[in-house]
């Protein structure tokens, strides 16, 4: 099946990957033609409001998503193998074991009715078919790894004995059991407080470091991606919008919804609402998709082509992505339109 | 599946009026409406009601007539249903005793339920001392398992229709007491009943024109869910013969003729049977369609 | 947890304390003379005299009480008017008889409910599920004494049927009446058990959803779980702490259901007991009998309070 092994340059690569959800007479589509990459050992962010598709995006990688929920399209490779092509006990083998997943709800996302090392040892038993001793042993390594203090007690003790941040702590060593080459982390400090958020952080990329691994950082939060991420991608109502390096994103953000986004740049205690409120407008609902932009509604520069067409990715020489007519030869509105003054403008009246 | 939809619920949080019930109304009833098993109960119990108003008027036979000669019949053109072992026409017996079976569920649920619903609320609006003496009483209640419980009642008071109908009642208070103090505490605790407080409005007033109507949903699902216990229950008791006595065509006790006849007269036995079959039926698929009705996670 | 059980036993002293007075009224609340009552219409005025001194009815209610409960202590829940042996004999191996008639219903109910449940919550809305569920629909709005009636009629006494059918023909399988061998133990349970596996079958479904759409099971999933392993350990195990509730309560139906069942049944248990000396007015053994279902009820109904908070490990009484 691996025909060229080890040949790839990108742990995760996603090439025009679509995700709907079928209501009765209603296909949504929440991921709509999705395509970034991760090189190896490097940390991808991926922002959005809620509503982006952005964790549907995570969920369909690990093809964990629910009825109604179907990728009907594009590739999802990984390794330089498309994973949709992979039988659902092959998936068994890479879940858990070469691609990990966090998830946003610490609170929830641990079974209560089972110890912590029970939970931990599930994955060596599964992957590495470790017996009960052995796996108890290297769930406490875990433990210790990710800085749990104590851990031969914790080890025995059930999720609801833990605080939220220890929690985290314990997802995030379930999640590393096995040394993934992936780890695919959804929103991973939003359910914390804000001196927990920064320590889990920087427990992701430290361990990132350590373990080589590649790492894709589902956040609503330019502050996470400035502090951890290597690569920037934005999406908006399912596509990306603009996808560049950390670095260029912060010195010259192209797209003017990425704009608005630093503009907003939050308080690391407000929400989602709270950090946007900038942005005039809100996401439209899935009924009402604009047919054009989908970010011309709420843009301040939309002009009648932004409404009526929508806008393709377009990739420059040093491999910047941006969906937005601005950059484009047919943009019909102010050749020197500067997105950074102007927005400063528009939400200063807002 | 929820991460797609819970933005467009996201985006401005409403605030909701803090009595929402008449629209509430309108939504369950759409909610109800499309919910088959809910509407095939629901005709089915007016039905019931039609024919326990006006079958009597209809039926081929009177229902204590006797016919020794033709006694244990099986089904035929001239009788239905067969006759029991006084030559009595079973079917029309059926549908004389179908206003004794709901009048039994609907007046044990009304008794009780009115029961349980004020010391329900008395406990959970006033709390304290109050609260705990009136929920232990409960609890000595709820100890008895409630058909046994009903049995003592009759025991003490007597067989007939009547004492029945009071023993399911009692039986049945601590159910509905439990289900409205635990109602009237998360009511007790919107800020606008505080409000109202404030405003010196007497507890009374408070009581019945702010926390009742707030907590009517889960009693009208229990009240109709428990017609149908009260149904199986009383019916239970005129079977064992603590109930409805000779002649009258109670279903229990129809029953309870036809166990003799088992070998060679079976019908006896069946039709009353599948007559209290149709009836809890029917009550126990409108009481799960008003639950998922008032429940506000179902969907439309 | 050791806390919590002392603290529990401490609770039910005052429940113990009404039932215990809620049995003793139960003779005076009764309108009339309980003596002239219990000796019948026509007797004697020295028999309804020496029946109340020999209840101790003469004394004032209080003490009466006091008696009743000192005795009932110490085992004597006093003497049968119909056979004169005391009450406790009267109950003795009939207790046996009725829990070992409400624990097989209990676990059979269980068994069945628990599949059908899981099974209808992992194939929701297919067809499987659809008719299980109208199946269980049935099972809980079935009278048991006429379901019992039925199945007798079925099983053990036959209908006519094509030969080649089996079971139903062969009527040597099952018996109509009484109680210890295979073949008479079957019909009555399945009677018994038959609605609480319908409410345990509804119960265990709806508990499943709720738990199948847990962040927690995803988390399973993503670690790569078997769907069966998914399914039977991480949603499972979380879906039966309602569950442990429902079982515990539905025993307690069970108890009272087992009235009627004995009835249909000829079972010489605590039911049947029950009932025979009602129609004798037999009120020692009626009230005797009585109290020893309810103690067993609450006896039940603590146990089951103690498993589901060990189950139950996030829920914090204090």
């Amino acid at each position: 099946m691996t025909s060229a092994p080890n040949s790839y340059e990108n742990i995760l690569e996603l090439n025009d990957l679509q995700t709907s959800f079928f209501t009765k007479d209603l296909e949504v589509k929440a991921v709509d033609g999705v395509s970034f990459a991760i090189p190896k050992g490097k940390i991808l962010g991926v922002v959005g409001e809620s509503g982006s598709g952005k964790s549907i995006t995570s969920l369909s990688i690990l093809r964990l998503l629910k009825e109604p929920g179907k990728i009907v399209g594009g590739e999802i490779k990984f390794k330089g193998e498309n994973l949709l092509d992979k039988s659902e006990a092959n998936m068994r083998k890479i879940r858990g074991n070469e691609i990990s997943m966090i998830f946003q709800e610490p609170m929830t996302s641990l079974n209560p009715t089972f110890t912590v090392g029970q939970q931990i040892s599930e994955a060596y038993k599964i992957h590495q078919g470790l017996n009960k001793k052995q796996a108890k042993q290297r769930s406490v390594d875990m433990l210790k790894l990710v800085g749990i203090p104590s851990p031969e007690k914790r080890v025995n003790q059930y999720p609801h004995e833990l605080s939220g941040g220890m929690r985290q702590r314990v997802m995030i060593a379930m999640a590393l059991a096995c040394n993934p080459e992936l780890l695919i982390a959804d929103e991973p400090t939003t359910a914390l407080d804000v001196t927990i958020q920064a320590q889990i952080l920087d427990l992701i990329k430290d361990l990132q470091e350590r373990l080589g691994m590649g790492v894709l950082l589902i956040t609503h939060d330019l502050g996470v991606v400035a502090e951890t991420c290597d690569y920037v991608a934005v999406m908006y109502c399912g596509k990306v919008v603009e996808y560049t390096d950390t670095k260029t994103l912060f010195k010259d953000a192209k797209h003017p919804y990425t704009v608005g986004l630093m503009k907003s740049i939050p308080q690391h205690d407000q929400d989602i609402e709270g950090d946007l409120a900038v942005i005039r407008g809100s996401v439209p609902s899935p009924a009402e998709m604009p047919k054009g932009c989908r970010f011309a509604p709420r843009c301040p520069f939309a002009t009648e082509l932004c409404r009526e067409k929508l806008p393709d990715l377009v990739t420059d020489e040093e491999g910047n992505q941006i969906r937005c007519w601005i950059y484009s030869d047919e943009w019909d509105g102010d050749p020197e339109v500067n997105v950074h003054a102007e927005t400063e403008r528009t939400t200063e009246s807002y | 599946m929820s991460q797609s939809t819970e933005h467009i619920e996201n985006t401005r949080t409403v605030i909701k009026p803090p009595n929402p019930r008449f629209k509430n109304w309108k939504i369950v009833y759409r909610k109800l409406k499309k919910n088959k098993s809910a509407m095939v109960g629901g005709f089915l119990i007016l039905f019931l009601i039609i024919v326990a108003i006006i079958g009597p008027y209809f039926t081929p036979y009177a229902p204590s007539t006797q016919d020794i000669l033709n006694k244990l019949q099986s089904p035929s053109a001239d009788h239905w249903l067969g006759t029991d072992n006084f030559g009595r026409d079973i079917f029309s017996r059926i549908i004389h005793g179908t206003h004794l079976t709901l009048i039994v569920g609907f007046f044990s649920v009304l008794l009780g339920g009115a029961a349980g619903v004020l010391i329900g609320i008395t406990a959970g609006y006033y709390g304290g001392r109050i609260d705990s003496i009136l929920m232990r009483l409960m609890d000595i209640l709820l100890a008895f398992p409630s058909i046994l419980l009903a049995l003592a009642i009759v025991t003490v008071l007597g067989g007939s229709l009547q004492n029945v109908i009071i023993a399911v009642a009692i039986s049945s208070v601590p159910v509905f007491a439990r289900i409205v103090r635990g109602s009237t505490l998360s009511v007790k605790k919107l800020e606008y009943i505080d409000a109202m407080r404030a405003l010196g409005a007497s507890d009374a007033r408070i009581i019945f024109k702010h926390i009742f109507p707030n907590i009517t949903s889960p009693i009208i699902v229990q009240a109709t869910l428990n017609i149908a216990t009260a149904i199986l229950s009383a019916s239970g008791l005129s079977f064992l013969g603590l109930g409805a006595q000779p002649p009258q065509p109670e279903w229990g006790a129809m029953l309870s003729d036809g166990r003799n006849f088992l070998y060679n007269a079976p019908h006896v036995a069946l039709f009353p049977g599948l007559a209290i079959v149709l009836v809890v039926l029917a009550f126990n698929m409108l009481g799960d369609g008003l639950r998922d009705a008032f429940d506000p996670k179902t969907k439309e | 947890m050791f806390k919590f059980i002392i603290r529990r036993i401490i609770q039910t002293i005052p429940v113990l304390i009404g039932v215990s007075i809620l049995v003793f009224s139960m003779m005076h609340l009764v309108p009339g003379d309980p003596a002239q009552i219990m000796a019948g219409e026509s007797a004697p005025k020295e028999q309804v005299e020496n029946i109340r001194e020999r209840l101790g009815l003469n004394d004032p209610l209080p003490v009466q009480y006091f008696n009743y409960v000192k005795d009932a202590v110490q085992g004597d829940l006093g003497n049968s008017m119909r056979s004169g042996r005391d009450v406790t004999t009267e109950i003795g191996a009939r207790f046996w008889v009725t829990l070992e008639l409400a624990i097989y219903s209990t676990v059979l109910a269980v068994f069945v409910g628990l599949i059908v449940g899981v099974i209808s919550a992992t194939k929701r809305y297919s067809f499987a599920d659809t008719s299980l569920m109208i199946i269980a629909l049935f099972g809980l709005s079935m009278p048991n004494f006429w379901l019992g009636l039925m199945l007798i009629q079925w099983f053990a006494i036959g209908i006519d049927l094509p030969s080649w059918v089996p079971f139903i023909n062969d009527t040597s399988w099952f018996k109509p009446s009484g109680w210890g061998s295979f073949a008479q133990v079957v019909l009555p349970v399945v009677t018994l058990g038959t609605a609480s596996a319908a409410i345990i079958a509804r119960m265990t479904r709806s508990s499943m959803l709720d738990v199948i759409d847990q962040d927690y099971i995803r988390t399973a999933r993503a670690k790569g779980v078997k769907e069966r392993v998914v399914i039977y350990r991480h949603a499972l195990k979380n879906a039966l702490i309602p569950v442990v509730t429902v079982v515990g309560l539905q025993f307690g139906g069970l108890l009272g259901g087992a009235v009627l069942t004995e009835s249909v049944f000829a079972v010489n248990g605590m039911g049947k007991l029950i009932i025979d000396s009602i129609r004798a007015r037999d009120f020692p053994v009626v009230q005797g009998t009585i109290l020893v279902v309810a103690l067993l009820f609450i006896f039940v109904n603590l146990a089951v309070d103690i498993t589901y908070r060990y189950l139950n490990k996030r829920i914090d009484l204090d």
